[in-house]
């Protein structure tokens, strides 16, 4: 008996497959097509729909490819770059908007399409979200969809991730990143670690999102960068959304994952305007963005610091530099496929971060590219990250506390000219 | 009536607040004039409460009205300067519950410590603060209460012993029960003040922190400033409960009109007493009401109604209480209320240009304070080149 139970032991050991953190965005969705409302416990204040499988359910291509189908046109794009733009042709209209609006037509897509996604958070549904991501949700989707939780951050996390466990899809709304420092047991223990703990059992496709970021004078306890305090949790998946294109594919990709998704937002760019498709689309959540192709050195940034290299870029060009710019997106894990690429191409590596110096997103980048493309860089790999220093209310002292565009340029003209 | 008309915008110095505080403390409740109660307590697990009879004297009914009308201007010219962007970030106004530090700080002395959230402006001046250093705060100069590096949510003032000042909600419940915990082991005939609203009532560490409190007796009052919303959430769409001074069966705890300075004193004053004699913590819930928005950038009016702003205003205002009370009094007309009115005006005004018109902090300020001593410690610049020595 021993012996039998040890073979089949074995036996199982050998077969399971080895499963890589390939489980993003629609990739490994349910078919929704099996979902009816008939099949759904009745919902009382919801409005009745029904459940079409969407044409586009399509699994997410992985990889540099899905770049193809859209190069983005930013309004407020700084950077004059020849864009090999065959592709924006694609684009027969698309619409305007901004980037909470982005994320608003993604949130409500994604909860038109599945009825089993939920919104929570503080003041998301009969005000209407305090950045307005949520704004009319409350009427569309009922009380319950859209839940006005009290201000008890740690306990409506938790209540989220034990939602998820019976089968919901919430997506929280922190009102501000800090506040979900209140929530951080639940988050680590709770969301990122359960699947491993449970030993496959319970999943928990939630997503957290709310913006965090240095913003104007908000004071210390308002302007956190939370994406240094999580990336150790394991189980958690990040990535930052930077421009409406990405914010609302990312918010997509996100609530269709069945892994724990943060997403990050910033709190100044929530009116950035740009054009995006019409058609339904997402974006792969552990890709970077190629924002900028070039060959002198590698820009590796995310989040409002992509708006500022761009910024910075326009000046760098018009020096004669041709820095690749890249944006990582995909806060944990890194792509390293994408930035491994560049690396090979340019040899030398700038990364530009808002999280502090001390345990940021650049600590751990610049760790994984000196492991595994070590030989082939040709200069320290330059980081430029926040000041590890509370950010003070004071205006000009806020501005010391953050890189800005002309430390970029230094920099890049330091590392370029040695 | 040189004494009673003179502003309070001029206090520069602690000290003479401290001053000014001994003075009006010993005066403070003797009085002749009876004042009505206008809504009566309500109390738990209490068997009497607070003194239904009100005294008070002129100089306190002129303190108050000075006080509070000095902060009601205040707070006008915040919301003035945040429009006109010399003030940004955040600014949560305080008009409309002037009636709590005006009763509260009636009933305490500088050595109580009082601690509460992100509208903090009004308590802020309640306990010696003067409206340049708030407004120098405001604005991120260096003349402000925090240097400049702390902002409209982080008023501190060690000196009276008012401990902020905070961003998240709900902080304050267990900073006041730590602060009542160093209280009562340092053996001080002092007690703390924790003050939280509606919204953060339904924290968990609150309730961590009262049931410290409780167990260990710790001569913190716990002030809920009830003004019926969080943010943009009714109190009856968070709460199952709506009351907040009767959520714990082993916490008393008294209902207070909160516009009405006599009563928040009267309750104050009762709750020292109770946690001075070693009774424990209580739960004081000041049934106020906020004008202005959560804050600036909350228009204040997509969640309640204009009419309901109204009624508070013309029936229940703090400062038209108190006016009342001194004109049928006789102790000043309303012409003389008025003329008052405008001086403080114009001087909080000149503050605010006194303030604008402060330095900004140096640069180098930014690394200052991060740690107490100097331990050698520095940090680097964004790109590793400048080095700082930390202060």
């Amino acid at each position: 008996m021993a012996l039998s139970q040890g073979i089949m032991a074995a036996s199982v050991a050998v077969a399971a497959p080895v499963v890589l953190l390939s489980a993003s965005s629609a990739y490994s969705a349910r078919p929704h097509g099996a979902l009816s409302s008939a099949t759904l416990p009745a919902l009382k204040t919801r409005k009745v729909f029904t459940v079409k499988a969407s044409a586009a359910e399509q699994p997410a291509s992985f990889g540099p490819s899905s770049q193809k189908l859209w190069t983005p046109k930013l309004v407020t794009n700084a950077v004059a770059t020849k864009q090999e733009t065959a592709a924006t042709t694609g684009a027969k209209g698309g619409h305007e908007l901004l980037l909470f609006e982005a994320l608003r037509e993604g949130l409500e897509e994604e909860m038109e399409r599945d009825p089993t996604v939920v919104v929570m958070g503080e003041d998301v549904g009969h005000y209407g979200g305090s950045y307005k991501v949520t704004k009319g949700f409350a009427e569309k989707f009922g009380d319950l969809r859209a839940l006005d939780t009290p201000i008890a951050e740690n306990s409506f996390t938790g209540m989220a991730v034990g939602a998820a466990m019976t089968g919901l899809r919430p997506v929280i709304e922190g009102m501000n990143m800090g506040f979900l420092l209140l929530a951080y047991n639940q988050i680590s223990n709770n969301c990122g670690m359960l699947h491993y703990t449970s030993g496959g059992q319970f999943t928990i496709p939630c997503v957290i999102r709310g913006p965090g970021g240095v913003g104007r004078q908000l004071g210390a306890e308002h302007s956190q960068r939370l994406e240094s305090y999580f990336q150790s949790v394991p189980g958690l998946q990040m990535v930052a959304c930077s421009t409406p294109y990405n914010a609302k594919g990312l918010m997509k990709a996100a609530i269709r994952s069945q892994n724990p998704v943060i997403l990050f937002e910033h709190v100044l760019l929530y009116n950035l305007k740009e054009t995006i498709p019409d058609e339904d689309y997402i974006c792969c959540l552990e890709e970077a963005e190629m924002v900028r192709p070039g060959k002198d050195i590698t820009i590796l940034t995310y989040s409002r610091m992509r708006h500022y290299v761009l910024q910075a870029a326009k000046t760098l060009v018009s020096k004669g530099y041709d820095p690749e710019i890249i944006d990582i997106r995909s806060l944990k894990p890194f792509d390293m496929y994408t930035i491994g690429n560049s690396v090979k191409k340019t040899h030398k590596v700038l990364i530009v971060e808002e999280c502090m110096r001390t345990g940021g997103i650049g600590a751990s980048l610049r760790a994984a590219i000196m492991e595994n493309f070590f030989d082939y860089l040709d200069a320290p790999i330059g980081c430029l990250s926040s000041q590890d220093v509370p950010t003070p209310y004071s205006g000009p002292l806020e501005e010391l506390t953050v890189v800005q565009p002309h430390q970029i340029i230094s920099a890049v003209e330091k590392m370029l000219s040695d | 009536m040189t004494k009673d008309v003179a502003v309070c915008g001029y206090r520069s110095f602690a000290s003479q607040a401290v001053a000014e505080k001994q003075e009006s403390n010993s005066s403070s409740g003797k009085g002749d004039i009876e004042v009505e109660l206008l809504n009566p307590f309500r109390l738990h697990l209490l068997e009497s409460g607070p003194s239904t009879h009100l005294h008070t004297n002129k100089d306190e009914l002129m303190k108050m009205f000075r006080d509070m009308t000095t902060l009601r201007r205040m707070e006008l010219k915040a919301d003035q300067l945040f429009k006109s962007q010399q003030i940004r970030g955040f600014c949560h106004l305080y008009d409309g519950q002037e009636a709590i530090p005006s009763g509260m700080e009636a009933a305490l002395t500088y050595e109580d410590c009082v601690v509460t959230a992100y509208r903090d402006h009004g308590i802020f001046l309640g306990r010696g603060g003067t409206v340049f250093e708030t407004f120098s705060e405001l604005m991120g100069r260096r003349t402000g209460c925090a240097l400049g590096k702390g902002g409209s949510m982080h008023l501190y003032k060690k000196e009276n012993n008012y401990y902020g000042g905070w961003g998240i909600v709900g902080t304050s419940g267990p900073l006041g029960t730590g602060l009542a915990h160093g209280l009562k082991y340092m053996k001080k005939p002092n007690v703390t003040v924790a003050i939280y609203g509606d919204g953060a009532a339904n924290q968990g560490q609150l309730y961590e922190a009262q049931n410290m409190a409780a167990l260990w007796k710790l001569p913190v009052i716990y002030l809920v400033e009830n003004n019926h919303y969080g943010m943009g959430t009714a109190e009856w769409r968070a709460s199952k409960q709506t009351t907040f001074f009767d959520r714990l069966h082993y916490i008393p705890g008294i209902k207070v009109d909160g516009m009405d300075a006599f009563s928040v004193k009267a309750a104050v004053q009762y709750a020292k007493e109770h946690c001075l004699a070693g009774k424990g913590p209580i739960v004081i819930e000041c049934d106020t009401y906020r004008y202005h928005g959560h804050s600036m950038s909350d228009p204040g009016s997509t969640y309640r109604s204009r009419d309901e702003i109204q009624t508070f205003r013309q029936e229940r205002d703090p400062i038209e209480r108190v006016s009342k009370i001194i004109n049928k009094e006789g102790i000043a007309s309303a012409d003389d209320l008025k003329k008052l009115a405008k001086d403080i005006k114009r001087d909080v005004e000149e503050q605010a240009a006194k303030a604008r018109d402060a330095p900004q902090p140096e640069d180098d300020e930014l690394f200052s304070h991060i740690y107490r001593l100097d331990t050698g410690l520095v940090t680097y610049g964004c790109d590793r080149r400048q080095k700082v020595q930390l202060a």
